[in-house]
């Protein structure tokens, strides 16, 4: 009952693949984003909060006709994009695009939130120390919003690893290629004697994400401890 | 070294208006809280732009909005203390004072002390395995003021470093503060409202109220005035630098001989000729036309009516020159008409020796003129 069947172990690979692609490849993104949100003041800042938090409200099928649109076969940027090789449409890069657009908001969010809490006075000290301002970044900014950061990183990973409606519309239900746990179990419950599977599947989604969640808790509380008393 | 500042800015009702010079030694920005005194030591490190001005320190321009100059502030090599000690959290004591010592890799000292002789002279070496979390204000205050003397700077701010602390934690930072403006060679502008630390620590006297320099110069003359708003509730006093004399065992009193006379105080634990500044609140002074009979206090200068200012309604500040040394007392209008003082008048200066602050008692420098 609990051994999983090949597919379902490709599922189950494939998305832990997809998820953990999209959250690296949001990290960068994310941070500058966050940072924009956080310090700019620049004109279009609202326009790109709504920007960033549009797929939280959109119906994730909305976001993934929208990818498909932008980034399929005969899309502007899909078709620029596969003359210089890349192609996200019906591919496990796509489930990862569509992962990672979607949990953008919510790492975004906590990055950002991480990033006011700091201490802006002790910017400000590092500065008359003698350090520019990347470096004030990089030594006082960043480690300092580092609890935030990751927990940006762990909701992203969860989100991604539970999106459904927009990589089904974006990238299909392709078994071995797109077909992620949430898309499995979904064809699992759509067939005949498939309920077993389904059962297999979401207790492993459920563990995964237990895992994922216990895992941030104690790292943060670890970072928490280096940065606070000691 | 001097530092030349003349700004100005606006921030909706507040307006400052400032221009000070300012030498060797200690500088003091006095005032009360909101009379801009932290904005000057935010324009200085370049944390804050001014609407118009221009700010030189070591013959270097660091800002001059004429021109379209302005250092950014992580190339003003202005070390700056505040109020609190905004140590990075998550890095050790070493850790943060290696962080300024980076950054000025490859400039040239500016101190005369190297690393040892600072970490000594503020007494850290034992700290610099912890964190900043688990240090008190007074060590946290420490530390920071290393860390910015590590930094190589070629003036050294410190906005109130000890506005947060006890009296206990001051008396732990005063004498660092004062070795560092003997030894370390680099002007220090310090900001205070507390005239105690002013009087004691500071060479240059700057005042400020409302924004505006209400009166500069040498620390004895500035702070003799009454006229000024900070010491208007009867904190204006002389300061005396002085040197000890003898110590007096039956009596656990320390003599103390300057140009004006001799004083008395309670023991203060310094060797027979090393420099000590007293402060003498024009308060504490009563002024007598002649030697008075069975009178308990000991301290008596003799001097001549220098000038009389009056202060508000009902009293007048009476200036006495002992030999050079000038003393100031406040007295009521109608004992001044009483006593018939006037200008060149002998009298003798009576201080209440009990009124020596031991707070205000330190090693005082030379003031320097600018």
């Amino acid at each position: 009952m609990l051994v999983l069947t090949p597919e379902e172990w490709n599922a189950v690979v494939l998305s832990l693949k997809v998820a953990a692609v999209a959250t690296l490849a949001s990290l960068g993104p994310g941070l500058l984003v966050a940072m924009l949100l956080a310090r700019g003041r620049f004109p279009g800042r609202a326009l790109l909060d709504g920007l960033v938090h549009l797929p939280l409200i959109l119906p994730p099928v909305v976001t993934g006709y929208l990818l498909l649109l932008a980034f399929g076969r005969r899309g502007l940027a899909g078709s620029a994009l596969a003359e210089i090789g890349i192609v996200f449409a019906f591919r496990w890069t796509g489930a990862a695009l569509a992962c990672a657009i979607m949990g953008f908001p919510l790492m975004v969010r906590a990055m950002r939130l991480s990033i006011e809490a700091v201490d802006r006075r002790l910017e400000q000290a590092a500065a008359t120390l003698g350090a520019r301002p990347l470096a004030v970044f990089l030594t006082v900014t960043l480690p300092l919003s580092l609890p935030g950061i990751l927990a940006g990183a762990v909701l992203a990973f969860a989100k991604a690893m539970g999106e459904f409606g927009a990589t089904i519309t974006f990238v299909s239900n392709i078994p071995g290629e797109t077909q992620t746990l949430p898309s499995a179990i979904y064809t699992l419950t759509q067939v005949p004697g498939g309920e077993a599977g389904a059962l297999r599947l979401t207790l492993i989604s459920v563990a995964l994400s237990m895992a994922a969640l216990l895992l941030s808790e104690l790292l943060a509380r670890r970072l928490g401890r280096r940065l606070g008393a000691g | 070294m001097s530092i030349d500042v003349d700004v100005a800015l606006r921030r909706g009702a507040f307006a400052l208006d400032v221009a000070f010079a300012a030498g060797a030694g200690l500088t003091a920005l006095f005032g009360r809280s909101g009379s801009g005194k932290t904005t000057v030591i935010d324009l200085i490190a370049g944390l804050v732009r001014p609407d118009r001005g221009r700010i030189a320190a070591g013959g270097q321009t660091l800002l001059d909005t004429a021109r379209g100059l302005d250092v950014p502030a992580h190339r003003r090599r202005v070390g700056t203390v505040f109020q609190e000690a905004r140590l990075m959290p998550h890095l050790s004591v070493r850790q943060n004072l290696d962080y300024g010592r980076f950054f000025a890799r490859g400039r040239d000292e500016t101190t005369g002390l190297d690393a040892g002789a600072i970490v000594e002279i503020l007494g850290i070496g034992h700290l610099l395995g912890r964190r900043p979390a688990g240090l008190s204000g007074g060590e946290a205050q420490r530390v920071a003021i290393g860390r910015a003397l590590l930094s190589r700077p070629r003036l050294l701010l410190m906005d109130e470093p000890l506005a947060a602390l006890d009296e206990a934690r001051k008396a732990e930072i005063l004498p660092c503060i004062e070795r560092l403006r003997d030894e370390a060679g680099i002007p220090i502008v310090y900001v205070s409202h507390a005239v105690a630390e002013v009087a004691r620590l500071a060479s240059t006297v700057v005042v400020l109220e409302a924004g505006r320099v209400a009166a500069s110069g040498p620390a004895e003359a500035v702070l003799r005035r009454a006229d000024l708003t900070p010491l208007r509730e009867g904190e204006a006093g002389a300061l005396l630098d002085m040197v000890v004399a003898t110590h007096d065992a039956v009596s656990g009193l320390t003599t103390l001989a300057g140009p004006a006379g001799r004083l008395f105080v309670p023991r203060l634990d310094r060797a027979p000729g090393s420099p000590v500044r007293v402060r003498v609140p024009a308060r504490d002074v009563l002024v007598a036309l002649a030697e008075p009979v069975g009178l308990s206090a000991r301290n008596r200068l003799a001097g001549r009516v220098l000038a009389l200012d009056p202060l508000g309604e009902a009293a007048v500040l009476v200036t006495i020159d002992c030999n050079g040394a000038r003393l100031a007392a406040r007295l009521t209008r109608a004992s001044v008409r009483d006593l018939g003082l006037e200008p060149g008048r002998p009298v003798l200066a009576i201080i209440k020796s009990i009124d020596f602050d031991p707070q205000g008692v330190g090693t005082g420098q030379r003031p320097v003129e600018i």
